[in-house]
């Protein structure tokens, strides 16, 4: 899939996304927005893994660490055709298996997140199991910039150097926003690319909504020995104007005027690229 | 641990002292991977304390270190167990079960991976180093999480057959034990399962239901209560704390005149408010008592001392036995 094509998907995906919030009462549309270009590339360009191949001891892994933003995760999800759109109507309903992180219960959904700091201690032990197998597969997961103040992050960081894990990608949705407000404000956790430098990974920077950029970090070769770790600068709300780089929108529910409003914006950006794209 | 009379009732009642089930643990792991690569022991610092030296040395590969972060380690073995590793995470139970009990609850029991979590040195057995060291805790906060087998071994024999038995769950398995040596309480013919206590001893004047290692101390008081008193105890050994064997324990508060219950663990929210559980529900009222470490600064000393202090030893449990069956 070309990168204008992946870009069109984004827009439909952002849409979906805020109907599902929406129709759920709940969710982080913040967050979600900002891992929506992540998602997006993972799943349709970088990671060999589909409903097809979902049972395969050699599929490529992902554990979504920041699970909070499972709404993201869901719409990439069924768009990929792990499940029917349908579903989705039921998030965060009485007795559905679609709760408000991710399950083990939604078909491609490798382990159950939501309290932060499980992610990457999780995927060491994948990446580590994949090394004895020999198998090929790799084993990425999205962190959260606020998430990073969990010390068991910096446990399984160590780790994973310690271990060579080339295996292992860690994404860092980099959007400088947490509920309380600025990162830097609530804890710091900057330099982030010296720190994770000096604990052995190899650390790649990019724009986490630019596919070209996204598209290297996540598939050029591994340092042999080194596992990787992708600063993915985001914007928090990202794709919606009114939500953008505003706080109250990590866990902020639209109402039916700011989801019309929201769609709007959505839809234009749409017609502005089938124009570009025409 | 034990008195010279508690020895020499051990020895009236033909007991063998056997190894630590520590020991038992570390071998019984170490025979196991060798006939199932997929067998993977995860350390935190730990292979020395869980007698896994020579583990390591035969398998290196299936030795996972971590390093002391215990958190990590759950992860890990919750993320190696995903894959289709049979991983064991090993560590001293005080931390496996406080510091990474997020870990436990959300990456190996809400996951549903088959982790087995073997917690070393549990209770008191690091006794003399302080309360930061005790786990008796563990049993309450693991009774509590969804989707976990919990069992307690008493001797070797359970040991052994806990740890083959968590080889083969299918499910999350935590298993906890000591380090000091144990008297043997079962002959070989003896039938383990998961869920099913073992009653090591009958009678009905009482039923001492315990766990772990103080299930000899119950049955050294057994002896003692007929050598001296001519009343015939019951003991059960309840291996497994979840899922309970809920009939072994109302058919003891069914059969036999008062209930004492015995854990190396808080009062609070072990096997003895288990039992009262099941036994309140059931509608059977009989003398009961809880033992086992009050809600209290735990009293300082060796495993020993402790377990005497608290009235865990044959001398103690029988005078609890004799006091309530006087109140009765």
């Amino acid at each position: 899939m070309k990168d204008a094509e992946l870009e069109l998907k984004a827009i439909q995906l952002r849409k979906h996304l805020l109907q599902v919030i929406v129709s759920a009462g709940a969710g982080h549309t913040g967050g979600g927005l900002s891992c929506m270009d992540i998602l997006n590339v993972l799943y349709n360009r970088v990671m060999k893994v589909s409903p097809e191949t979902f049972s395969d001891p050699d599929r490529d892994r992902y554990v979504q660490s920041k699970g909070h933003c499972v709404e993201a995760l869901y719409v990439v999800l069924s768009d990929r055709g792990f499940f029917p759109a349908g579903d989705l109507e039921t998030v965060c309903h009485y007795q559905s298996h679609y709760v408000g992180h991710p399950t083990r219960h939604i078909p491609g959904v490798e382990m159950n997140t939501g309290a932060l700091g499980h992610g990457l201690p999780i995927c060491v032990g994948m990446a580590l199991a994949a090394k004895m197998d020999d198998s090929p597969n790799r084993v990425f997961t999205l962190l959260g910039d606020g998430e990073l103040a969990e010390g068991s992050n910096w446990e399984a960081g160590l780790a994973a150097a310690h271990y060579g894990l080339d295996n292992l990608v860690a994404i860092l949705d980099h959007n400088t926003l947490q509920i309380t407000g600025h990162t830097r404000d609530v804890m710091g956790t900057e330099p982030v690319v010296e720190k994770w430098q000096a604990f052995g990974w190899d650390v790649r920077e990019v724009n986490g909504h630019d596919y070209a950029e996204l598209t290297a970090a996540l598939t050029d070769p591994a340092v042999p020995g080194r596992p990787t770790f992708v600063v993915a600068n985001t914007v928090k709300g990202k794709g919606v104007p009114f939500m953008e780089n505003v706080a109250k929108w990590h866990h902020g529910v639209p109402s039916d005027s700011e989801l019309v409003e929201a769609t709007a914006e959505l839809d234009a950006a749409l017609a502005q690229r089938l124009e570009g794209v025409e | 641990m034990f008195s010279p009379a508690a020895i020499a009732m051990a020895e009236k009642l033909g007991l063998q002292k056997g190894r630590a089930n520590l020991e038992v643990f570390a071998a019984t792991l170490e025979s196991l991977a060798g006939t199932d690569s997929s067998i993977v022991a995860v350390t935190s610092d730990s292979r020395g304390s869980g007698k896994l030296g020579g583990f390591a040395k035969a398998f290196p590969k299936q030795l996972v270190e971590v390093g002391i972060a215990e958190q990590n380690l759950v992860g890990v073995t919750a993320g190696l167990a995903a894959c289709g590793k049979k991983a064991f995470g090993v560590s001293p139970g005080c931390f496996l079960t406080a510091r990474s009990l997020e870990q436990i609850k959300n990456d190996i029991c809400y996951s549903d991976v088959p982790a087995a979590l073997i917690g070393i040195s549990s209770g008191v057995s690091y006794g003399a180093l302080g309360t930061t060291h005790h786990s008796l805790h563990d049993l309450a906060v693991l009774r509590a999480i969804n989707n976990l087998d919990v069992v307690v071994p008493a001797d070797n024999f359970e040991t052994r057959e806990a740890i083959r038995a968590a080889s083969q769950a299918k499910r999350p398995f935590f298993v906890r034990f000591g380090k000091a040596a144990m008297y043997g309480l079962h002959g070989e013919a003896t039938s383990f399962e998961v869920g099913r206590a073992i009653t090591v001893r009958d009678g009905t004047d009482l039923a001492f239901i315990a766990t772990g290692e103080t299930v000899i101390q119950a049955l050294l008081a057994a002896g003692e209560l007929e050598a001296r008193h001519g009343l015939a105890c019951r003991v059960i050994s309840v291996h497994t704390i979840k899922p309970l064997d809920n009939e072994a324990i109302f058919q003891a508060g069914l059969e036999c005149g008062a209930v004492i219950t015995v854990e190396e663990h808080s009062i609070h929210g072990g096997l003895g408010e288990a039992c009262a559980s099941v036994l309140l529900q059931a509608g059977v009222s009989k003398p009961f008592k809880i033992v086992g470490i009050p809600d209290e600064e735990t009293v300082t000393g060796a495993q020993a001392d402790i377990f005497r202090h608290y009235g865990i030893s044959m001398e103690g449990l029988s005078q609890t036995a004799l006091n309530l069956l006087q109140s009765a």
